[in-house]
């Protein structure tokens, strides 16, 4: 049997020249997530020092004083990304109930591919449209503003996720509720709405991380704060935007709150994924 | 029944839904269905319509707020290296230039590095080892710009300046692109930042483009005495299309990304051949000049910088959108 199969040098060189680059792409999936543990080693070690209650209840100090912390900031990100929400999730869940339901036609078929482009425009574009919309009119930078351009960051991702999740309630489910005489809107919303909307929460909590985390749309829009403001209508400090001004001061003392500051906004935002995966488990067992 | 795979895409089940809706609109003809449903519709129109219209208004916003910038410097606006807020002359290529140079820098790391990982996930895990590793890859993709930046500032900028650039100017010196003083903020830096934020777009889309490409086509080359590596080489030669959309994508992310590239880029309107030396990119302009500009022409070239972005960014959007759409629907 052996024999009969007499292997060449050749043979040879192309079973080396295939290990050879099968363990090349093994190690690159290993260099990839060398930053990763970088990025997380350094936010956890050098943050942690003003990680206390201090951080999370006292108001920024003055330039030169030690200490101090940033619960404007952390009020004020919660306030942004809510005034975000506030605008952009009614529009995006709409406009996915639309696309999933009587989404059969070549309009549809534009405004998916509209979100689709909507979601490459960098965020910073974002902020210069807010600008444009807000600022300008008002004549002064606000909370208001920001949220406008977190807005129009999370409406894509909202609007393709509640198409989604709505496409995979069955058939069966519709004509059930079609069936007992129930109006088409009432199935809609009684029905389909409510099973898929586990799935519907997953997308608005993965729209809801990525506009914690932005930091562009708000520099010349929500602008940021050193003071307590939670009016809508006056700049408003954020995580993102303090970790910017600190990170890049000369003062040892901030660099070390950026990036306590850094470690919260991911702190935040981990919970916010670890809801998802919740979120997402719980759906895919409950069928 | 269950029409969702473990990755949340959507099955047969879409196909069928057609019918069904047509029999539901049938139904809407009978008298007792009438205004709730059409209320009902209709308003969830409006939105599509908002979300339509948007991309359009943003784009009208932008041009009418630059038209001041457009009409006095017209094409020039394009070719003008100076950018000089007290004359108020203001010409974009140096931003431009950094934004093609660091983007294509990061691509051209993150490309071959994306590729070994989209095979080893697509190819060689096993899927205990698949399903952990694409989301710790996916998890680098969470983290907001802003901490990429920082640890740009006190981690990787050191680092390229005391090792990185005196290695390569060590052994390569004799390439323009290596020469100069190692200052460590600079093109490089903004290279290697966007190398890291680009891979995991790269790497999963990639990914998912190699898995569309037909279980046969393996069992086919294998059959005929491929080794493993040929028959992914023949597979890879399938998705070429697939990757060059992964690319774009990544491409996209790269040249609108703002905040760790303004942090590491040096902020220099200067058009160098050495990646040594420090730029600036379209978008860090945006982010660093916006707020302090106080004569309307400078916001007005702002304005003209952030509808360029935005073109840009949308046609190669568009393109790699298509790409990937053709290469990964191919299997159904």
């Amino acid at each position: 049997m052996k024999a009969a199969f007499a292997p060449s040098l050749r043979y040879y060189r192309r079973k080396l020249t295939g290990g050879l680059m099968l363990t090349l792409s093994a190690l690159s999936a290993v260099v990839a997530l060398i930053p990763l543990l970088l990025i997380f080693f350094y936010t956890i070690s050098q943050g942690f020092d003003y990680l206390n209650l201090d951080f999370f209840i006292k108001m920024p100090k003055p330039v030169g004083e030690m200490g101090g912390g940033m619960a404007n900031a952390i009020v004020g990100t919660l306030v942004l990304v809510a005034t975000g929400s506030v605008i952009g999730l009614p529009i995006g869940i709409l406009t996915g109930i639309y696309l999933a339901e009587f989404g059969h036609n070549k309009f549809a078929s534009t405004v998916r591919f509209m979100t689709e482009v909507l979601s490459g425009v960098p965020s910073i574009v974002a902020g210069v449209v807010a600008y444009g919309f807000v600022v300008i009119p008002m004549r002064h930078f606000s909370a208001l503003a920001g949220g406008v351009a977190l807005a129009v960051l999370m409406i894509p991702t909202v609007t393709r996720t509640t198409e989604e999740m709505i496409r995979l309630v069955p058939q069966s489910y519709r004509e059930a509720g079609l069936a007992l005489g129930i109006p088409q809107w009432k199935t809609t919303i009684q029905i389909v709405l409510r099973t898929a909307f586990r799935g519907i929460v997953t997308g608005i909590l993965l729209a809801v991380a990525r506009i914690a985390g932005e930091t562009a749309p708000l520099l010349f829009t929500a602008l940021g704060n050193r003071f307590w403001s939670t009016a809508l209508d006056q700049p408003m400090a954020s995580l993102t935007a303090f970790i910017y001004d600190y990170a890049k001061s000369p003062f040892e003392d901030w660099n070390k709150q950026a990036w306590t500051a850094a470690l919260v906004l991911i702190i935040l935002i981990s919970i916010l994924s670890l809801l998802l995966r919740v979120a997402t488990r719980s759906r895919y067992t409950q069928r | 029944m269950l029409v969702e795979t473990p990755e949340g895409e959507i099955s047969p089940a879409v196909g069928a839904s057609r019918g069904v809706t047509s029999r539901a609109s049938a139904l809407k003809a009978s008298p007792k269905r009438n205004l709730g449903d059409v209320v009902f519709k209709y308003t969830t129109l409006v939105f599509a319509v908002v979300v339509l219209f948007l991309i359009l208004l943003m784009a009208y916003e932008m041009y009418a707020d630059s038209k001041p910038s457009i009409l006095k410097f017209g094409w020039g606006f394009l070719t003008g290296t100076t950018w000089d807020p007290v004359q108020e002359n203001y010409g974009a290529l140096p931003f431009v230039f950094g934004t093609i140079v660091s983007s294509f820098l990061a691509l051209l790391i993150a490309l071959p590095l994306s590729l070994g990982i989209a095979v080893f996930l697509s190819e060689m895990a096993p899927s205990w080892l698949e399903r952990p590793l694409s989301f710790l890859i996916e998890l680098l993709a969470g983290i907001p710009s802003i901490v990429y930046g920082l640890w740009g500032i006190f981690v990787l900028v050191p680092w390229v300046r005391t090792s990185i650039e005196p290695l390569l100017s060590g052994h390569l010196g004799f390439l323009p692109i290596f020469r100069g003083a190692p200052y460590g903020f600079g093109m490089l830096a903004a290279g290697l930042i966007l190398f890291v934020m680009i891979l995991p777009i790269v790497a999963s889309i990639s990914r998912d483009v190699l898995k569309a490409v037909p279980q046969s086509q393996r069992e086919a080359s294998l059959a005929i005495g491929a080794t493993k590596w040929e028959s992914i080489r023949l597979i890879l030669k399938d998705a070429k299309s697939g990757i060059l959309g992964a690319c774009l994508l990544g491409l996209g992310r790269a040249i609108g990304e703002t905040m760790a590239v303004t942090m590491v880029i040096g902020n220099t309107p200067a058009i160098s051949a050495s990646l040594f030396d420090p730029g600036y990119t379209m978008a860090s302009v945006i982010a660093n000049e916006f707020t302090e500009a106080t004569t309307s022409m400078h916001i007005s070239a702002l304005f003209e910088i952030a509808l360029l972005l935005f073109l840009i960014t949308i046609i190669v959007n568009m393109f790699a959108r298509l790409l990937v759409w053709s290469a990964t629907r191919r299997k159904l």
